[in-house]
């Protein structure tokens, strides 16, 4: 699992990124804690051929990439 | 393209917002420019004495304001912060250092091209090697590290300042220094300057929108989302302009501009280069200061501060050309950036 919470773009999708490059996992979690994270995780794991899931945990949100 | 339509109508409001700005008052070319409208704010603080750059600028609350409302409303207004914020005030001071030697922040840029000032061109591709340097500094492992959840009162205190700000420069205007010539003395009406602001936060805020992050992402993950809504400003700006008959091409005698092709290079570099560290341009800091980050409120502080140092130490630039000691303040951004970032790469793979 990847936490990214607490910050800002471009670092979770770079750390998402950098995971999918190294290992390509078929199934990857992500944990972030702000809306443009969300979004932009999920673009960039949908451009990666990704499906993602989306699910609130309080204040975090916890997405879920599976290929 | 249908998830790209906040951030393209964000670009071409935002346009408008400028050309609309400018015909009611604001300097020519600068409808919007958040570098230029916190150095007047600060010329209004009396932080810096250039007589010619002082004015409260409302679009500056409004900004922030309607971004507050957008995220409050959205409910993503959150008090965070603690993300290494006395690195992020010295980035500030000099993106905002190099912005004032450019003479602009990469929105102000961005509207300068759109009215046909080739020196912002050669600022853009300053500001594009700056943020293309950043980058690097990103895949090496740069980070300013992870905020945290804060007391919302340290969320809050700028949007409201922001806003007690403005009452006070309305009801009691003495307080303040105010321009009687120079760009501080140009302005739109009170209200029409805030409503823009405040319609153009709104939108940033749900968009996104960021002059740094479209080229960013463009360069780091091939998304060219963000870099639409910059591309629309031009646009805009470049249609009204033309229907305006204020379209000027060329590099002589451009407003509130200098045609020192070095200078304007390097002050974007700055500016490209601090933002991309900072996570985000001059227009994005002000919009997360909306949505509580008291990160982005020390940042905008250290514009503010930033501001004051470049006025009262002659490193800004003027129409007539690049400050005296503007060589040496670009050299020193250079080193403080290189510094933070070489301590944040280091930090980060210990």
């Amino acid at each position: 699992m990847i936490d990214a919470r607490g910050l800002a773009c471009p670092m979770p999708v770079l750390m998402t990124q950098k995971e999918i490059a190294k290992n390509s996992p078929a199934k990857l979690e992500v944990m972030v804690d702000n809306h443009s994270a969300r979004e932009n995780v999920k673009r960039f794991a949908e451009s990666a051929g990704y499906a993602v899931a989306v699910a609130e945990e309080g204040d975090d949100y916890r997405l879920t990439l599976t290929k | 393209m249908k998830k790209n339509l906040p951030v393209l109508l964000t670009g071409v409001i935002v346009g408008i917002a400028a050309l609309v700005l400018t015909a009611f008052g604001n300097p020519a070319n600068m409808g919007f420019c958040i570098a230029c409208f916190l150095r007047d704010i600060a010329g209004a603080l009396k932080l810096h004495s250039a007589g010619i750059v002082q004015y409260v600028r409302p679009e500056i609350v409004g900004i922030i304001a309607g971004a507050a409302g957008a995220a409050l409303i959205k409910k993503e207004w959150k008090a965070v912060g603690g993300s290494s914020p006395f690195t992020r005030f010295v980035l500030a001071i000099c993106v905002m250092i190099g912005a004032l030697v450019f003479l602009g922040c990469p929105l102000r840029m961005v509207i300068r091209i759109g009215g046909g000032d080739l020196n912002a061109i050669v600022g853009l591709v300053g500001f594009i090697a700056g943020i293309f340097v950043g980058t690097i500094a990103l895949k090496k492992g740069f980070s300013l590290k992870r905020n945290y959840a804060e007391p919302c009162i340290d969320g809050a205190w700028m949007p409201v300042l922001m806003v007690i700000l403005l009452v006070l420069a309305g009801l009691a205007p003495a307080l303040f220094a105010q321009s009687t010539e120079g760009p501080g003395s140009m302005h739109a009406p009170i209200i029409l300057a805030l409503a823009a602001g405040i319609v153009v936060g709104i939108l940033a805020q749900r968009s996104r929108f960021c002059m740094a992050g479209g080229i960013r992402d463009t360069i780091m993950f091939n998304q060219w989302g963000l870099t639409l809504g910059f591309v629309a400003v031009i646009v805009t700006v470049l249609i009204g302009n033309l229907i305006l008959g204020k379209f000027n091409l060329g590099f002589a005698d451009q407003p509130v501009a200098h045609n020192d092709g070095i200078m304007n290079f390097l002050g974007m570099g700055i500016v490209g280069w601090g933002s991309v560290l900072l996570g985000g341009c001059p227009l994005r800091q002000l919009i997360l200061t909306g949505e509580g980050n008291s990160d982005s409120a020390v940042t905008v502080t250290g514009f503010v501060f930033g501001a004051a140092l470049a006025h009262n130490f002659g490193t800004a630039s003027s129409a007539k050309g690049p400050g005296a000691n503007g060589v040496v303040a670009v050299i020193a951004c250079y080193v403080v950036l290189l510094i933070v970032t070489l301590a944040n790469v280091k930090a980060n793979k210990e």
